[in-house]
Formats: C-alpha cells, structure tokens, sequence
C-alpha cells in the first residue's frame, strides 16, 4: 500500500529516484516564486478577464432595468440564475469532497490535488452565490433573507429553503475557505522562507502567521485539519441536500420529490470531479506536474465520475418510474413532457452527453487516454448543466393548470452572465495557480518521506 | 367511494402554437421591452410638458352626490355620483367614484335599468380614457393649436352666409343621438338652417332591425327582451350577451336563469338557449346548443321557422337538420315563455320573420315587448352615409360639421368617403381625440370627456338620465351642447345652462329644484318626464325627435302588413340591404369553398369600433374567444385553415371583391368551414401611440350595401409569420378538468358527483393546527353556470387595483399583469365545441403553497384567513410564483406602473399601492374595500353586513357570477352557495384549501338532441 | 554566558534523529525543548511529552453553541417574538427548523478548531527568537531543528552543546533572545 501511495502521488522519471524534500520545494516553489510567468497563463488570464467585464456589464445592466432582460416570465419564475447556480454549487463539491472524504478514507493519492480542488471549490461557490443576489427583483435588499435586528422587527420566514440555502451556503464557503486556508499555512511558510524578494517575504509572512514548524504546533495543527476533514464531510452532504430542498419542499411535479437529496449530491460530486479534471488536465500540461498529478489520479477520478454518473442514471429512471407508480397524472404529464415535449431535445442531449458518453470510463483504454478522459469531464459538465435546467425550467413551464403554460426562452443577458461567471470562475483560478502553491508541499514530503508512515496520512 | 366517469378531453383552443426550441434564443434587448411600455401608458417629456392638467378646482355648477346610497353599493368614504356613459348613443347609468375631486372608479347604477349596477368592458375601461395624455387638448387648425374663438370667429361669417342661403350646402355628421337636450339643439339649428341636412352614421349599427322593424311594423320600433322570463331561447346569429344597448341587463336576466331548480314547482327551472351562428360568440359559448352554420344558411332555418309555426306568407322551407324538430318541439311547448332573437347582422327580412314567429309564438308582449325607438332621429343609417357621401362627390356640401364621428377611418370602402371628404370647403370635427377625420378637417374642436360634461342620454328602454360631470375638463374642450350652440349663434352659453334649461322646459311640475336634484342623485330621471307632453318646440320639428316619450312598453306588436316581408326569389342583382326592403337572403352563385368564402364583419370585444383604439386596458385585455391581446386577426376555422394551409400567425392577404387588407390568422374553434371573420376597430392611423399600426383596418373590406357580410373572398398566404401576443399558449387540457360541468338532469339524478370526482378534502384531513378566524372568514363562491366570460371583472379588477399595462413584447413573454383572468375550456369537436368559462384569480388558499416558501414573510396569512402580499416586503425571489399551483401571482419584472405621467397620477386608486419593480403582486380580495367598511362598521359598533363589501371583480359581474363574503355568518350567501353540492375547489385534492372555490356548470341541453345525447353520454 | 540565550538549536538532516534527541533529552530530564521540521514526524510529539490536545474538546462546545443557540434563535422567533400564521403551517414547525441548526453546529463548530488551534499554538506570532538564526529557515523546507531552551533548569550551556553533539548535528547554534 505504501509503494502505491508513492506512485499515486508521484512517478520519478526513471534515470533518477526521488531527490527528497528540497527538490519538492525547488519544483512547487518554482511555480509561483518567479517573475517569469507563462504565456498560456498570459493568454487566457487575458480572455477570461475579458470575460469577467462582461459578466460586470450584464449585472450592471440588470440593476438598472430589471430582470425583466432575461427570459424569465410567469410561469417560469426561474431561469438561469437558479440553473447557473444549482450547477456551480455541485461543481464546489469535488473539491471538499477530495480533502476532506478522502482524507478521512485514507485516500493518500488525493494530495497531489486537494489544494487546487479545494481552491475550485472556493471560486465555484463564490461564481453559485452571485446568482441567488441578482436573481432577486430587489437585490438591494437581498440582506433582508438574514436574521438581523431592524426596526422592523422582522425575521427570515425560516420555513424557506431558500433561507437554508442562505445558512448552508454562507457555512460551506466559510468552512471551506478556512479549511484550505489552514491548509496553506505551513506552505505558505515555507515560501516565505524561500522568497528573495523583500516584499514577498513579507505578505507570505503575514499569511503564515509565523509558523516555525514546531512539533506541538504540527500536534494541534493534525488534530485541528482532521476534525475540519471530519466537520466538512457532513457538511458537504447537506449543502447540496439543502439546494434540492429548493425543489423538492414546493408542490411542483417534477420538483416535488423525495430522491432529490442522494441524486443532487451524487450529480453534485460528478459535476465537480468532471471539473476537477477540466481544470487539472490542462494545468498538469502547462506546469508540466505530470510528476504529481500522475495517470494514476486521472484514472481515479475518472472511475468516481463513472460511479457518480451510474447513481445519477439510477436517479433519472427512478423519477419517471415513481412518477408512473404514484398515479399522479400531473407527475406522470410532467415526465412525459420531460421527454417528449417541446424541450424534449434537451433531455436527450443530456442523457447523450451525462449517462451515454461517461460510460466511456469502463474501458482501461479509455482510462489511458488524457484526450478521452478530457472530452468526458467536458461532456458531464455540460450534462449537468443541462441536467438542472430540465429541472428547473421544463417542470415549471407546464405545471397544472394548462391555461398558465408557456415557453422560456434565454435571452443575451442569460448568457452573458452564464458564461461570465465561467470566466470569473477561471480567472480566479488563474490567479490562484500564480499566487499560492497548486500542490500541498509539506503533504508531499511527508508522504514521500516514509510510506509506510505516510500511509496512514 | 370514488365513483369516476372517463371525461372527454378538454382543450382550450386550436393554436398549436409551438414554438420551436431549437430556434435561436430571441435576444429581446431590454431597452426594447422598456420603450414598448413606457410608450404604452404614452409617457412622453414633450408631452408631460404641454398637457396642463388642472387640478380639480371649485367646480362653477352644483353638482349633486348621491347620497341615499343603498348600502350594499357604497363601500368606502369618498364620494360618489350619479352619471351616465354614453356608449354607440345608449346610455348606461353608472355611479362613479371620487377622490378629492379625482373620478376614478366607475360602478354600474343599481337603479338604472341598462345597468341594475353592472358595467361592462367599455364603461370600466373609460376611465383610463379621461386621463389620457393622448387625447386632443386644443382646437387646432390644419393640425397647428388654435383657440375656440379663433375658431368661433373663423367659422361665423360661413354661418351668416349660410344663412342667407337657408344653410343649403350645411351638413352635420353624427353619431346615434338619444340625448333629448342634444336632440332639441339639433332640431332649433335645422329650423335655423331648414335647407341644412342632418346625418348619421354609426360603423356598428341596428340598420336591419330597422329596416326589420319597417317591414314588419311599417315603422321603426325598438324591440325589447325579458329574458328573464324566457324559458327557451333562440339566438339566430345574435351575440345578445354582449352587445346591444341592453347586453348588460340581457346578462343579468339570463344569468338568473341558469340556476338549478328542482322541477318541483318551487321555481322557474333553468332556461335553455339555442344559438344558431355564424361565427364563434361569447353568447354561443354559453349556449345548451351551439349549432354554427354558414351565414346564408341563418336566413333558411329563419324561414323554415317561420313555415313551420305557419306564419302567413312565409315560403315553404324545409330543413332537415336531426336537431332542428327536437328545437321546434321545445319552442312550441313553451309557447309564450320563449324568444327568438335575430342578431343586427342579419338581414332586413330575418328580422321581419323572426316579430312575426314571435307573434306566432305568443311571446309579444310577455318576452318581448316592442317600443317607439328611443333614438332622436331613427335613420337607416348606412343610407343616411351613402347620401351624404353622393352630395359631397357632387360638390352639394360646402360645409361639413361632424359630431363624435370618424368616417375617415370608419366609412365603408365603396362611399369612398376620404376622397368625396376633398370635395367639401368647410370641414370640422369635433371629437374626443385627434383622429383621421381631425386630420381631414380644417378644424377639430376636441369634445369633453363624458366625466366632464354636462348632458343627459337614454337608454335602451326610454329611460333618461341626467350625465353630470365628476371633474372639470382636464383641457381646452368644449362640450356637445356648447359645440351646437354655435350655430344658434350662441357660441359662449354654458354646458350647463344649455342641459338645465332645457330640462326645465321640460318639467311642468312645479319644484323643479327637487326634480334635478333627485334626478342627479339617483341618475334616472324618474318619472316625471316620460308622462309629459312632447314640448310643441319639439313637436314642430320636422324629424318629430321624441324628447320624452314615455319609455314603459308601448305598441304591441301588430303586423301592420303581411306584405312587406313575404318572401320572393332572389332577383337579379338584388341583395337585402338595409335600405331595400327586399326580403330575401342571398344565394351565393358559387357554392362557399377556399376560393370563395364568406367574410364576415363584427365589432371588436375591446376596441369596438375602433374609439377605444388608444385605451391601454382594452388593448391588453384577452379577447374572450381568441385571447388575442394588442392585435386583430384574420379567424378562420381549423377545417379552413387545413384547406388553405394557413395556420395561426401566417400572415395572410384577405381579398373580396378587389379590395384587400392584410393580417395574420388565427384558427379559432367553431368557426364554420370557409367563413372569415375580421374585426373592426383596428388598424388605426391617426390616433394616440397606443391606437396606431396595430392590426389591420377592416373598413376597408366592408360596403355599405352589405356591410356585415360578404361573399367570394380569397386568402392568399404571404409566407410571412406574425408574431400575436396571446395570454394563452397551451391548446389542450390534457385531460385536466379544471371546469366540471354536469347537465342539470344528471345533477338532479346525483348531486354529490362533483364532489366526489374532485376529491374534496375534509376539514380533519389535515396535519396542520386550525387557524381561527376571528369574527370574519372572508371566501368567495364562483357560479360557472352564470359566468359569460365578458371580462369586465378583469378590467374592473384593474381600475380598482392600480395594475399596470405592459405591452404587446412584455405579453407575448407572459408576462401580463392581470390579477384575473378567464381561463376558456373547449369540450368536443373542434367544429362543434362546447365552451367553458372559468374566471381564476388568487384562490386564498387556507395552506397556501405560496407563503411557507417566502424568505421573507413578505406573503402571509390574515386573521381572516387572507392571503395577504406586503409589497414593500419582498425582494422579489419569485418562488411563491413557482409554487402556487394555480399561476396567478403576477411579478413586475420592470417598473411597469407609470410614476411620472402627470395625469395617469390622477387616475389612480389612493387606497392602493403603486407598485413598483421587482415586487410580486397578486388579488387581494379587494382588501382596501374590505378595510374601509371595516372602519364604517367599527365606528357604528357593529359588524360587517353580508353583501356590505363587494370585490371590483364581483361588483361589475353583470352575471352574479362572483359573491363574496363572510364564512362564519351561516346566513351569507357565500356560505349558502358552498354548500350547494356542485361546490367544488379547484385542486383541491393538493389540500391547498383555497377559499375561492367554484359552482359547477350546469347545461340543460335538450335530450332529444342526439348529438349531445352522445356527448352527454362520454360523461357518464 | 555572557548575553542572555534563547537556548541551543541543533540542525540535523533527519527527522528520525529529531525523535532520538527528543527521547533521550527527555531521559536526561530536559522539558522545555521543541522540534521543528518541515512536515510533522511522526512520533515526536509524543518523545517529547505531548500526548493529547484540546481541539476535540473546543470543537464540541463551538458545536453546542451553534446548535443549541440556532435552535433557540428559530424557536423564539417564530414563536415568541414574531409570531404569524405562515400557510397554516404551526408556529413551531420543528422539522423546518432542522437544516439551519445543522448548519449553525458546523459552522460554529469549524470556527472554533481553526480559531482554537491557532490560539492554542500562539498564532499569529509575527517575530520569534529562533528566526533570528539564518540556518533556521531551511526548518520548512529539508532540515529538522532540536532546540534546548535556555529558561529550562537544568539547562547548562556547554553540557548541553555535549548532549546535542552526540547526535552528530549539521551545526549546533546559539539562539540570542
């Protein structure tokens, strides 16, 4: 087990074995302490930002003159906002699930890529957060969802999930923000060590709170990681739990469902492993991290998303069965429409693009390819995407009463903020990738140091 | 226990309408929606600038309010008057609402009898009319802003010249008048100018009855229905329900009918109404038996009718149709307790035939009653219009004054009235806007609001009303009677001296102060007047105007001829027009085919006839059938449409004889094979921003000839599309049956049916704590029986709530504001449907889906068990909109009410917030209406009386269709009718337990008819 | 000894020399004494006489405070404070209230280990003596650090420096206060 862990997390070329710890911090430490800044990072930051003006400008807009520029109507109240924000919501997951359930399940391999996991988990949930503030017809007031004292006397309506949503997602931002940042002290230390230049010394020092490494330290510090691990995994169970709530507390068909908790939060961690490997495939190119972020975790993650995948499968079919068990012809409609109506194409592109082409993951072969794990992550982010947006929309746009049916379409101004929060959410990452070690160094040495210790990690 | 019968599939309408998906999503710019609705409400800086509206100063004349109230009809504090509308010339008595001097409501008058305290669409809607910011505000001159004495001055040296040639080449263009003051005008200025010609012209008229009437009687007579005392109605192409001077009390008189009654004795069971048509009413809809036919076909069954009851001179006609002998079976059993009605549309002699079936039948003077016509001047009309038009291509016109008309716009295309118009020296128009004749004319002086003016007008059955004004004339206007006086040389007498003087003319009782007094508080003149002798002025005139002729029921029905109407075979060349007393229908050479169809011509259920053209509210309210919003369309039905491959929005070109409009079709159930129906009123082009370039103009179809249906029009596709804003978008019902309906023979077998189909939770069947009510449990009870679907609820619902307009884009998004709405349900087939209307509005729901998801308490509970919105609470998540099963919260997605119209400011209720953006909003129950008689009850220490607090919705349901009230009082009638056994709640079965819950409808066809024999039986 | 010491610092290039040190100081008597390294060593800690921490206790009360002061939160103000029919729904609908006395527990509850571990290690300490000795900076990147404080009684300068080189050390420092 031991030799594996080794493996899992690093793979020595072959004329040289492993040059021991300084050699990991010569490699990360080169990463970020440099001037020299890649060109594809150059590039793309440059895009991105561009996308994030955009993203600027389309709420800009939207403040001014109301959400009537999207498509949103009577009946379908809803529209991308809530479809952009369940699904980056679910993309947070990957990255708490990886530090934290694998950590606890002694999964060593996952520490080449918990860091810049737990980095996307953080942007993700920042890029979900924005939706439910600008979706409100008065964001200005979206504090008034917050227990506060006001003149008014007034407080939240506790019975609305969307005041869980609010205490779930403002919980998971903070614990996951707090939880990776422990996470950086001691390599943040470890920069500050390294820096040459004056004022970096100092900013990676202020973030290192003086950490020196002590062995007490190092005592409260595992302890301390472990029950953040061990808070963090229920945690990440409920967010998304709390997310389907939004659905399945109201009397929609096609919302008002039992199965909604397991199916969003397996949907939840397939949506985030296929963007892990979105995000790490090409990086792991660009750094040249082949070292750490070896086949071998491509090939986990590759068969989680499997997994994942076959549960949301098992999810799809058990709607429209209990939809036809129940008798309800108003959930029987809502699934047949599902399918068949005038959205229909929709749920076919997702079941080609979510369940069909994921299956891929079953051949090694497949597993082998980089090309072909890539295209899949692409597929099921996609998929998810779509999987939310038949949720929401196609139960809302026919409910019950057929004189109150209509059709929702997306304007520019969905899109715009769609694919500008995809552009905010790559530019921060960017950011991070430049600023902060991609990859846990003190973790690293450790492993490496001693497997067989380091197996218990 | 759950006895279930396999319904027929409902559907709501024939439009497909799916729009596909995979089409580009429509990048709709936001500026663009914005724009759209500003301009709706015709907020405009150049215009906010100009328009001085004066605030409501010390009004010059005593006006009088009304102040014996029947309690029931006046909730609330401000004041309220006494006042009439004229509409088409008819007088309905309304009483409306005042707020420090501002009219803002207007309700029916209870004591009026074109009324009895209902209103429909019109009078509701006018309202919004007095404060338009588009109406004309000075005289102008070839369009340049002049003075009336720049215009006094300009015209008086025509006059005296006139004069010296005794007024030869004067003519005067009006509408239909009623008005006795106006009448008596009209006749002093034709003794001043004896060679002067006077005209009239209303686009929707009642020249057949006339010529009818003429034919049966010898002489014009108005012909008067009870309906109320009709067990067996037969319509023949007459949509009675909604049109005519009488509609509104039409509806209140079928309305009481439509109930059950055990056959017992203990009442009047239900009536049954046959309608024979044409095209798709809201009558036919409401019919036992809708039987639609092409529109020659009305003039044959109209015969064999007549021939069947032996009706002297009528042709022999058969017609074996398997419904036609079960129909004269039940006519003739009920002898004198039934009626026939032929519509204004058909021609001269159906009319004729149908005084004398009547005859025949024994109704005439039990159902139907006839009187001497309440107008001033009877003409036939179109006539009347052809004259004027052939004098004025002959140059015999060198002055033309027209009063309140539009035959620019509204002439019928052969008269060729614009061009002849050239030919006229002097032209003046005086009107309520600026329209296409204002703009032909050398002068327009804008004309008063009817909230402005002094006057008086009459009703269909004779009866006067004094019209008093609610407001002081908002711009330079000038009133009909102080426009007339001009040409008695008297340009500077008062409104108000002109209408008082006259009526004290006509009293000759003495105390007249208490005479106008109690006139004007009650708004009938009572009486007094009506037993007078006609004032020798009058009487003198030589059009023997009847200023006061008593209005209670006067000739009897005596076929004067036999003669006049009997039928001969079609001559060459000859058609039934209302001028020729040819009595016989045309047969069409060609028999009816894609390649010739029958075109036929209606008003418009919101524009009319094209006056309303700039009212925002009737623009956007759904047309009852087709609920088509901001447009008109070419209907035709689906068998047609498949013949000629159009369906809905394909725009089309519409060509008869020649002449040819284009529009966009929309396929409409009941609509019978190769028959168009276009409606009038639309495709203006001068009129207010929201009156222009919507829809097509139908005038320019029409002939005078026969001016409501033509033959051998062609429809030649364009292969363009159109996009049509509908409030409606899905077409079948998916087997829901959110209307239940039973005939009342099933019913009186198993009343309890309804409730059981509809799994009717009981009161225990819940997990949740009892809520009590304290001393009031507010509810309402909907009767689908009585129920029209005539929409003044809807508009009435937003006269009192303040809800704003938002455009034809914001519309096609669903995005209308409506707190109401009447769903339209369609059973069978497509070319025969059975219609269902049922009005959904907030149900109150006691465990309302709605509220628990609400973050923020902005939607919540009364103590009286309403489901209350605090707007300035919510932040706008929509998530009630997403939960409430029923759709009917509304959410402004912009700012759509209008803050910054100067005079809209005025027009809207105090009581009633103004929302704002990003707010959700929903019925209320009327909630301010309820409050304000709360604190009446409270000062008098006591409790609210039953039918103290009526809705707006409920107050103008000239149906009774709506009553609410309180649920803990067992003697109010809320509670009484939820606990008849078809009471049912729609949904019920989610155990919302809504507070509005609905009356089944009941049908009470005739069981011999086979046909719905079947249909009945697919019922169970 | 002429100027005060912080104590003796000794750099050795593995981390199992640390645990050895850290055995046998202790043996010797030596209790202010700490290790440093890159990354934990297993076993040291407990070598030199740490055996438990405080976090799962503060962890626990940052839970109870979360949950128990949401639930109250919830509770008085739906039912005390603000009390309001809500779709009939009871004034005290517990099961509605369950997720956000969850989320309260572990929000609460996660703060109060991070907080409670970086107060229990005297975190953020901007300066410390031991910064001051240039080799100290290679303590988080591949060499380990014993240092022998100068405050512990029976610390003595040179017997120490003997103890500390019997372990073959890179160097052995003095850490000025």
């Amino acid at each position: 087990m031991g030799d594996q862990n080794t493996v899992a997390v690093y793979t020595p070329p072959a004329e040289r074995p492993y040059p021991g710890p300084h050699w990991i911090t010569e490699k990360i430490g080169s990463l970020v302490l440099t001037p020299h800044t890649p060109i594809e990072w150059i590039v793309v930051f440059g895009a991105v930002f561009t996308g994030t003006l955009v993203l600027l400008f389309a709420i800009v807009w939207l403040l001014y003159s109301g959400i009537g520029i999207w498509g949103v109507n009577i009946p379908v109240a809803w529209g991308f906002a809530i479809v952009n924000f369940v699904w980056w919501i679910g993309i947070g997951h990957a990255g708490t699930l990886i530090s934290a359930i694998l950590l606890l399940l002694h999964q060593a391999w996952r520490q080449s890529i918990n860091r810049f996991a737990e980095a996307m988990t953080l942007f993700a949930v920042t890029c979900a957060g924005l939706f439910p503030l600008i979706h409100l017809g008065r964001p200005w007031f979206f504090y008034w969802i917050a227990p506060y004292p006001n003149t008014m006397g007034l407080w939240p309506q506790w019975r609305s999930p969307l005041v869980w949503d609010m205490f779930a997602v403002g919980t998971y931002f903070t614990i996951s923000l707090v939880f990776w940042y422990i996470g950086l002290i001691p390599d943040l230390a470890t920069f500050r060590d390294r820096a040459k230049h004056r004022l970096t010394q100092v900013v990676y020092g202020m973030m290192a709170m003086g950490w020196r490494g002590s062995a007490y330290h190092w005592q409260q510090y595992e302890e301390a990681y472990l029950l953040l691990a061990g808070l963090a995994t229920p945690l990440v169970v409920s967010v998304h739990t709390v997310v389907s709530f939004d659905f399945t507390i109201a009397i929609i068909p096609g919302w008002h469902s039992t199965i909604f908790p397991p199916y969003f939060v397996a949907g939840a961690i397939y949506s985030g492993f296929a963007m892990v490997l979105t995000l790490a495939i090409p990086l792991r190119k660009i750094y040249r991290l082949q070292e750490f972020i070896t086949m071998r975790h491509l090939d986990n993650m590759a068969k989680l998303m499997l997994a994942t995948g076959i549960i949301v499968t098992y999810s799809y079919i058990d709607e429209a069965f209990i939809a036809f068990y129940s008798g309800n012809p108003y959930e029987r409609y809502e699934i047949v429409n599902r399918l068949f109506g005038l959205y229909g194409w929709m749920y076919w592109l997702l079941v080609a693009t979510n369940l069909v082409i994921p299956q891929l993951m079953w051949s090694s072969r497949a597993r082998k390819s980089v090309a072909a794990i890539f295209l899949v992550a692409l597929s099921v982010d996609l998929g998810m995407w779509l999987e939310r947006f038949v949720i929401v929309v196609v139960s809302l746009h026919r409910d019950f009463l057929p004189s109150a049916w209509n059709m929702y379409y997306a304007t520019i101004w969905d899109w715009a903020t769609l694919l500008g929060s995809i552009a905010l959410f790559v530019t921060l990452f960017l950011l991070f990738f430049r600023f902060f070690p991609p990859i846990s160094i003190f973790e690293m040495k450790k492993i490496l140091h001693k497997p067989e210790v380091s197996a218990r990690a | 226990m759950e006895h279930r019968r396999d319904l027929p599939i409902q559907w709501r309408s024939l439009d497909p309408k799916t729009p596909d998906p995979r089409a580009p999503m429509p990048s709709q710019l936001g500026d663009v929606n914005r724009r759209e609705f500003l301009s709706l409400m015709a907020a405009s800086l150049a215009l906010a600038g100009v328009e001085g509206c004066t605030a409501p100063a010390t009004v010059p004349e005593k006006i009088v309010p009304y102040v014996q109230a029947p309690e029931d009809v006046l909730p609330g504090r401000p004041l309220h008057f006494a006042t009439a509308m004229p509409f088409a010339g008819y007088g309905v008595g309304l009483i409306v609402k005042s707020h420090e001097g501002r009219p803002i409501k207007v309700e029916g008058n209870p004591r009026h009898s074109a009324s009895l305290g209902a209103t429909d669409v019109f009078a509701q809607a006018s309202i919004l009319d007095l404060y338009d910011p588009d109406r004309a505000k000075s005289v102008t001159n070839r369009g340049a802003i002049s003075t009336f004495g720049a215009f006094v001055s300009a015209l008086s040296p025509r006059l005296e010249e006139l004069q010296s040639r005794d007024g030869a080449g004067l003519r005067f263009l009006s509408g239909r008048i009623t008005s006795p003051s106006e009448g008596a005008l009209i006749d002093a200025i034709l003794r001043r100018f004896p060679k002067a010609d006077w005209h009239q012209y209303e686009p929707v008229n009642d020249d057949n009855a006339r010529a009818g009437s003429r034919m049966a009687f010898g002489r014009y007579v108005d012909s008067v229905y009870h309906l109320d005392r009709a067990d067996v109605i037969v319509s023949l192409d007459s949509d009675f329900l909604y049109w005519g001077p009488a509609h509104l009390r039409h509806t209140r008189d079928f309305a009481a009918r439509r109930v059950f009654n055990p056959a017992d004795g203990s009442g009047r069971g239900m009536n049954r109404l046959y309608v024979l048509e044409s095209t798709p009413t809201v009558t036919g809809f409401k019919a036992d038996h809708r039987i639609s036919m092409s529109p020659s076909k009305i003039g044959e069954l109209t015969t064999a009718i007549a021939s069947r009851l032996g009706v002297a001179g009528a042709p022999g006609q058969e017609l074996n149709e398997q419904w036609f002998e079960p129909m004269m079976r039940d006519l003739k059993s009920h002898g004198s307790s039934s009626i026939v009605i032929a519509g204004e549309t058909q021609p001269p002699f159906v009319h004729a035939l149908v005084h004398a079936i009547n005859e025949k039948l024994g109704n005439t003077g039990h159902t139907v009653e006839y009187m001497e016509p309440v107008e001033m001047r009877p003409v036939e009309q179109f006539a009347s219009l052809r004259e004027l038009a052939q004098a004025m291509q002959s140059g015999q016109v060198d002055t033309l004054i027209m009063l309140d008309v539009n035959p620019s716009y509204s002439a019928p295309a052969d008269l060729e009235f614009s061009k002849n118009l050239e030919n006229v020296k002097l032209r003046v128009s005086h009107s309520l806007y600026y329209d296409e004749t204002a703009a032909a004319c050398h002068w327009h002086v804008p004309k008063h609001h009817y909230l402005e003016t002094w006057g008086d007008v009459r009703a269909y059955d004779g009866s006067v009303s004094i019209v008093q004004p609610l407001i002081v004339p908002l711009y330079e206007t000038k009133s009909s009677h102080e426009f007339l006086s001009i040409f008695l040389g008297n340009p500077t007498r008062s409104n108000y001296d002109l209408v008082r003087e006259f009526w004290v003319g006509q009293y000759k009782g003495e105390e007249f102060e208490s005479f106008w007094e109690q006139s004007l508080q009650e708004g009938v003149v009572q009486n007094i007047a009506l037993s007078d002798p006609l004032p020798a002025s009058l009487e003198a005139s030589p059009y023997r105007a009847r200023a006061s002729r008593p209005a209670s029921p006067l000739t009897r029905g005596r076929i004067t001829s036999t003669t006049a109407w009997t039928y001969s075979p079609p001559r060459e060349g000859e058609t039934a027009s209302a001028a020729s007393g040819g009595g016989q229908f045309r047969t069409p050479q060609a028999p009816p085919g894609p390649g010739n169809l029958d075109v036929l011509f209606r008003p418009d259920a919101s524009v009319y006839d094209g006056s309303f053209a700039n009212n925002a509210w009737l623009k956007e309210l759904q047309h009852p059938l087709t609920h088509l919003t901001w447009d008109n369309a070419v209907l035709i039905g689906p068998k047609t449409a498949h013949d000629l491959h159009a369906n809905s929005e394909d725009m089309v070109d519409l060509v008869v004889n020649g002449r040819q409009i284009t529009g966009a079709v929309w396929v409409i159930p009941g609509q019978p094979e190769n028959v168009v129906t276009v409606h009038l009123g639309w495709g203006r082009k001068v009129s207010g921003r929201n009156g222009m370039e919507r829809g097509f103009n139908a005038y320019a179809l029409r002939t005078s000839d026969n001016p409501w249906h033509a033959t051998g029009g062609r429809i030649r596709k364009r292969g363009e599309k159109y996009k049509l804003a509908t409030t409606r978008d899905h077409h079948v019902t998916e087997g829901r049956h959110m209307v239940r309906h039973m005939t009342v023979d099933d019913y009186a077998k198993d009343a309890g049916l309804i409730q059981r189909e509809t799994h009717q939770p009981k009161p225990d069947q819940t997990m949740y704590p009892a809520y009590e009510n304290i001393d009031y449990a507010w509810g309402m009870s909907v009767d689908l029986s009585r129920c029209v679907g005539c929409n003044a609820c809807i508009v009435a619902c937003q006269a009192e709530n303040n809800v704003p307009t938002v455009g034809k884009n914001e519309v096609a998004r669903g995005r209308e504001m409506h707190w109401m709405r009447i769903d339209t349900y369609f059973e069978g087939p497509a070319a025969e449907p059975d219609a269902y209307f049922q009005p959904m509005f907030c149900q109150h729901c006691e465990t309302a889906p709605c509220e628990y998801v609400c973050p923020v308490e902005a939607t919540t509970h009364s103590a009286e068990g309403i489901n209350e919105m605090t707007y300035n609470r919510c932040i706008g998540t929509r998530y009630c909109s997403n939960n409430c099963p029923y759709k009917v919260r509304r959410f402004n997605f912009f700012q759509y009410a209008a803050w910054d119209i100067p005079s809209l400011k005025l027009l809207y209720n105090p009581d009633v917030t103004v929302r704002s953006r990003g707010v959700m909003e929903k019925c209320t129950y009327c909630i301010q209406r309820i409050n304000r008689t709360r604190i009446d009850a409270l000062k008098a220490d006591r409790k609210i009386q039953d039918g103290e607090v009526l809705t707006a919705c409920q107050q103008a349901c000239p149906a009774n269709a709506l009553v609410f009230g309180n649920l803990l009082d067992e003697n109010s009638r809320v509670r009484k009718l939820k606990s008849e056994p078809r009471n049912y709640g729609v949904l019920a079965e989610y155990n919302t337990r809504p507070r509005t819950t609905y009356l089944a409808a009941l049908k009470n066809p005739n069981p011999e008819i086979a046909g719905f024999e079947t249909a009945q039986h697919n019922n169970g | 000894m002429n100027e005060p010491l912080y104590g003796l610092l000794a750099e050795f290039k593995e981390p199992e020399k640390l645990v050895e040190v850290a055995k046998s100081a202790r043996e010797k008597g030596y209790r202010l004494m700490d290790g440093f390294s890159p990354y934990p060593v297993e076993g040291l800690p407990e070598a030199l006489g740490s055996h438990r921490t405080k976090i799962p206790a503060i962890a626990l009360t940052g839970g109870l405070i979360g949950g128990l002061g949401g639930y109250f939160m919830l509770y008085s103000s739906a039912v005390a404070f603000y009390p309001i029919n809500v779709a009939g729904r009871p004034l005290h609908s517990w099961p509605m209230f369950i997720p956000i006395t969850f989320e309260l527990t572990i929000l609460f509850s996660g703060l109060f280990t991070a907080m409670g571990m970086l107060a229990l290690n005297g975190l953020p300490m901007p300066h410390h003596p031991l910064f001051a000795v240039p080799q100290f900076s290679l303590a988080t990147d591949d060499r380990f650090f014993f240092c022998i404080q100068a405050n512990d009684p029976l610390f003595d300068g040179d017997k120490c420096r003997e103890f500390l080189n019997e372990f073959e050390p890179v160097g052995v420092y003095e850490v000025d206060v």
